[in-house]
């Protein structure tokens, strides 16, 4: 009896030991990205964060470019992680409703799902990591054209593919606010897709300095279309004449910014590394079971900032990690070569 | 008299066959119509654009239509062209050459090794074309990939000078831009060939009977190894002329170009099966595609409905020219018929 | 008296393609046990019957495309607008079923619009038939998913899955295989018998061998392209039907490139472009083949491009291998 009570008490210890080294050793967990598509120096960028921060947490980390810009090939990719029984998800959804099955299946087989810069919807998530709130960012963009054209005249849009779930939700609250009176002689002439390919982007932004021979602006909240817009302007030279703005990547933008005469004076963007740091942050915490993604929760991640989850647009859950960040002469050579 | 109308009759011939001048016909009435609506879109900036931008898809028809014309098909041009374009771009931004012209020279080079690749598969490995270069396809474009690191090569990378010069009128002296002055002389160069030079008459007698070919002596294996490594050679030239014209240079670049020169091709009366078909045609269904996908956002067409009206042209061109050229063959029987 | 030569050297031609077609379909057998060894080895997740049949349903939607496409390659005509026949059957199921039509009727919808789409095609080309069928199926893909553009828009159309039998039709199981693959395994069945055992099935390799003697001899070669290519439209259709039932919603750009894997996957079953020459099993296996390839690497994490790279070289590879082997047969045959 003795014997068999030391066994049980050796037993247990063991487990509790394991149990403790369990807990600060993750190199038995594995966390996965998926991006919206490869190719794109953006999504790169995202992913880089991710892996940062899951491989400091000691944990392994896939990184998976979907092979073409769908759900189709982004379901793929989430079968093949819930088959690996990964620990956590952290998904730029191609589809806001697409990718709901495949992704319950996850959350039932007990995988953590955190969606990043493009929402799916809140049945497939815990929660979202919002790069900046979609007003914020409609704000910033609507007020940058109203200051680079002096507040009247007409501009246009250029976005990425018309089912681009994030463009189109910066361009609806953009809309929203151009109905102030503010901005009543703000003269929105169009709004152009380019598919996100940049020959696309290029005749579209022709197309456009055609059919307005007075558009003083073009807004692309786009990486690929306002590098393509900024590209065209620069070759004819009409620098000043036409506005560009929008979202971009430094390294991309570097060229048609700066001092002097350049085709766009200044730009947003958040810190793509940043969103996917974030959602590593989140999925971690999950994981250790300090944060479920519920409305009003609150975390200090390991690079000291503290995250709040709040109510989204779409009913669900999200943490905004900041206002959008400007781009302009002054800070453009020290950016370009971060991102 | 009669001779000499002949003779005038035969010349118009050499150089448009009934089936262009159809196609040629298409072409104005798609081009007036556009005008109607919008009269930008014959100024000379509009013309400009619109031939530099599309000066690498009409190229890349060239090499499309020899590979038509031996009666296979290239599906990997656009992926050598990703590659080769990005790999000479790679050059140029590691320092390893900053002159416009040897970036040109690598990336045509290595487009073409890449299609002396695929014809080695097609002409020794006996693989059928549409299987090797869908194979190939996916081959280059996963290496551009992989090279690229999925980055891109961005403007402020690349040597100044390159970036200018797909916008300048450097090489003819300010005649016409740079991009479309190198299409016109590969035009220029391949109609010759095609015309008067063996080279040119062995393809399409391997095109319009292989058996015949051999018997009288063609190696078509080689001919076929010519023409897909000639094809991958105008898809390294396109490779650099994409990145100087757009200044960056993109793992995804080019993807759907080859289906844009097939279709090109095919409108001028290229014949799939091999033999059939002349470069002016392939220039005129170059310029009906480019006109179409050019002019459709200057009508204020919405940008939704472009794609079928595309496909509406695409349909009615083709079926028009049909039509057009019963008619001239049930002309030309009756003619016939009367001088019995 | 001439007539006896020419046979036996017929038989012998014809024994030779039989032995090479026979050694064909066992070489894509092989390398389809080949491949699930491997994976099994390389991956210590592939021998799992749920996730392994999660995967081999998302491949099975394109791959019901594969067997009329046989048919066509068979015929010596092709169809490339077939992932926007499916895009464009699903829109308007989609379409159908929002505006307030019950799913059974959307359903009938989606397969009747496959239909015409491939009907249209088959019009075209034998109303027409100087026209190639590639330049005709592309200017009919760019304009079948301009359609469902212009329908759609930036919008998405679904919420399909509030229809729980609709869902099920993707998602229902028999134990760990779900239902659809029962049903690709017997249209398979249907398909191959058709193509291998009857009339019609003759008649399409003899269109496929030579058009004009099989026109001479009787065969009604333009009703014969037409129907191969409605059946391809209604295919399609039920291809989209799938492809909502397992997304539950729809937008323009799904199925994209659809076309050039299907091509890819009869051609690699030894199905030849240029008409006549083929084995419906083999298009078959070779879907298992690609498709089961690309989920082995995917669960070690293989790079989406690598895979893509990988599956391009045994395309070719494979292809390659059996023409590099007859040629060497004379050298052995002389020592």
């Amino acid at each position: 009896m003795r014997k068999l009570t030391a066994l049980i008490l050796a037993l247990m210890m063991v487990a509790g030991l394991a149990a403790v080294a369990q807990a600060a050793d993750l190199s038995g967990q594995t966390y996965a990205i998926i991006t919206k598509s490869a190719g794109n120096p953006y999504n790169e960028r995202e992913a880089s964060g991710f892996e940062e921060v899951i491989k400091a947490a000691g944990a392994n980390v896939i990184v998976k470019h979907p092979a073409q810009i769908t759900a189709e090939a982004q379901i793929t990719l989430i079968n093949e992680l819930v088959a690996q029984k990964v620990t956590g998800i952290a998904v730029a959804g191609n589809d806001f409703d697409a990718l709901e099955t495949a992704l319950k299946a996850a959350m039932a087989a007990g995988i953590k799902v955190v969606s990043l810069d493009s929402a799916v919807n809140p049945a497939s998530r815990l929660t979202h990591i919002n790069q900046a709130g979609v007003v914020e960012v409609a704000q910033a963009l609507v007020d940058a054209a109203y200051d680079l054209m002096g507040g009247e005249g007409e501009w246009a849009i250029l976005s990425a593919t018309a089912t681009a779930s994030n463009q189109n939700a910066w361009i609806a609250a953009m809309q929203e606010l151009l109905k102030d009176e503010k901005y009543a002689k703000l003269n929105l002439v169009e709004i152009a897709y380019g598919d996100d390919i940049y020959q696309t982007s290029v005749d579209e932004t022709q197309a456009l300095l055609q059919n307005y021979p007075n558009l003083k602006l073009i807004n692309a909240p786009t990486t690929v279309g306002i590098a393509a817009a900024s590209k065209v302007i620069t070759d004819n030279e009409l620098q000043g004449k036409v506005i560009v703005t929008g979202l971009g990547l430094p390294s991309e933008m570097a060229e048609f910014m700066g001092q002097g005469s350049v085709a766009c004076p200044y730009m947003f963007l958040w810190n793509p590394i940043d969103v996917g740091r974030t959602a590593a942050y989140a999925l971690l915490e999950m994981v250790n079971g300090e944060l479920t993604g519920a409305l009003g929760e609150s975390f200090t991640a390991a690079n000291g900032v503290t995250y709040i989850v709040t109510e989204a647009g779409d009913k669900g859950t999200e943490i905004i990690i900041g206002p959008p960040f400007e781009f302009n002469a002054d800070n453009i050579e020290d950016w370009k070569t971060v991102y | 008299m009669q001779i000499n109308r002949r003779r005038v009759k035969l010349t118009r011939d050499r150089v448009f066959s009934s089936r262009e001048l159809s196609l040629l016909a298409i072409l104005i009435l798609i081009v007036a119509g556009i005008q109607l609506r919008n009269s930008t879109f014959l100024s000379s900036r509009s013309i400009n654009d619109m031939l530099k931008n599309y000066s690498t898809t009409i190229t890349l028809a060239l090499g499309m239509m020899s590979v038509l014309l031996i009666g296979g098909i290239d599906i990997s041009v656009s992926a050598t062209l990703a590659f080769s374009g990005m790999s000479a771009s790679l050059l140029m931004r590691d320092g390893v050459y900053s002159s416009t012209l040897v970036m040109f020279l690598v990336s045509t080079a290595i487009g073409t090794l890449c299609g002396l690749l695929v014809g080695l598969v097609i002409s020794r490995g006996k693989v059928l074309p549409i299987i090797a270069t869908l194979g190939f396809a996916n081959i280059f474009r996963g290496a551009t990939y992989i090279i690229s690191d999925s980055r891109w090569v961005s403007a402020y990378q690349f040597d100044s000078a390159f970036k200018r010069f797909a916008q300048t009128r450097t090489l003819t002296f300010g005649l016409m831009n740079n991009l479309v002055f190198i299409a016109l002389v590969c035009y220029l160069v391949f109609f010759v060939v095609m015309r008067w030079t063996r080279f040119g008459r062995r393809i399409y007698a391997v095109g319009s009977n292989p058996e015949a070919a051999s018997i009288s002596g063609i190696n078509i294996n080689r001919v076929k190894l010519a023409v897909y490594t000639m094809a991958g050679s105008f898809a390294g030239l396109i490779g650099a002329m994409y990145t100087s014209l757009y200044a960056s240079a993109q793992s995804d670049m080019g993807m759907g170009m080859e289906m844009d020169a097939i279709a090109s091709c095919v409108l001028g009366g290229v014949s799939l099966s091999g033999g059939q078909g002349g470069v002016p045609g392939v220039l005129l269904g170059a310029m009906t595609m480019t006109v179409i996908s050019k002019a459709l956002p200057l009508i204020g067409i919405s940008q939704f409905w472009q794609k079928a009206i595309k496909g509406i042209i695409i349909l009615i061109a083709i079926i028009i020219n049909v039509l057009a050229q019963r008619a001239i063959h049930r002309n030309a029987m009756r003619a016939r018929e009367r001088q019995i | 008296m001439t007539a006896h030569p020419d046979r036996s050297i017929l038989a012998a031609r014809n024994k030779s393609l039989k032995s090479v077609f026979m050694r064909w379909e066992f070489l894509l057998l092989g390398l389809f046990l080949a491949i699930n060894i491997m994976n099994a080895v390389i991956s210590p997740y592939y021998l799992n019957a749920g996730n392994l049949f999660t995967a081999i349903n998302s491949f099975l939607v394109k791959g019901f495309i594969a067997m009329p496409m046989a048919y066509l390659l068979v015929l010596g005509d092709i169809d490339l607008s077939v992932g926007s026949t499916v895009a464009l059957s699903a829109t308007l199921l989609g379409v159908s079923y929002n505006a307030g039509v019950p799913m059974g009727l959307a359903i009938l919808i989606a397969l009747l619009c496959g239909t015409m789409c491939g009907l249209l095609n088959g019009l075209i080309l034998t109303r027409f038939t100087e026209l190639a069928p590639m330049i005709v199926t592309l200017g009919t893909m760019t304009l079948y998913r301009g359609i469902s553009e212009m329908i759609l828009g930036s919008q998405s159309t679904g919420s399909f899955h509030n229809v729980s039998w609709f869902y099920q039709i993707y998602y229902a199981r028999l134990g760990p295989v779900p239902y659809l693959f029962f049903f690709f395994c017997l249209l398979a069945l249907a398909f191959g018998f058709v193509l291998h055992k009857t009339i019609f099935g003759r008649q399409l390799f003899a269109i496929g061998s030579n058009r004009l003697t099989a026109k001479y001899s009787g065969v009604p070669v333009q009703r014969h392209r037409l129907i191969c290519y409605t059946l391809m439209g209604l295919v399609c259709g039920m291809s989209g039907v799938f492809y909502s039932s397992w997304m539950g919603t729809v937008r323009f750009d799904i199925a994209t490139g659809y076309e050039l894997e299907a091509i890819s996957v009869a051609v690699l079953g030894g199905i030849s472009t240029s008409g006549g020459k083929g084995t419906f099993p083999g298009a078959i296996i070779s879907i298992f083949i690609i498709g089961l390839l690309g989920y082995g690497l995917g669960l070690i994490n293989v790079n989406s491009q690598t895979i893509l790279m990988i599956i391009g070289l045994i395309l070719i590879a494979v292809v390659m291998a059996p023409n590099l082997k007859t040629r060497r047969k004379p050298g052995i045959k002389t020592s």
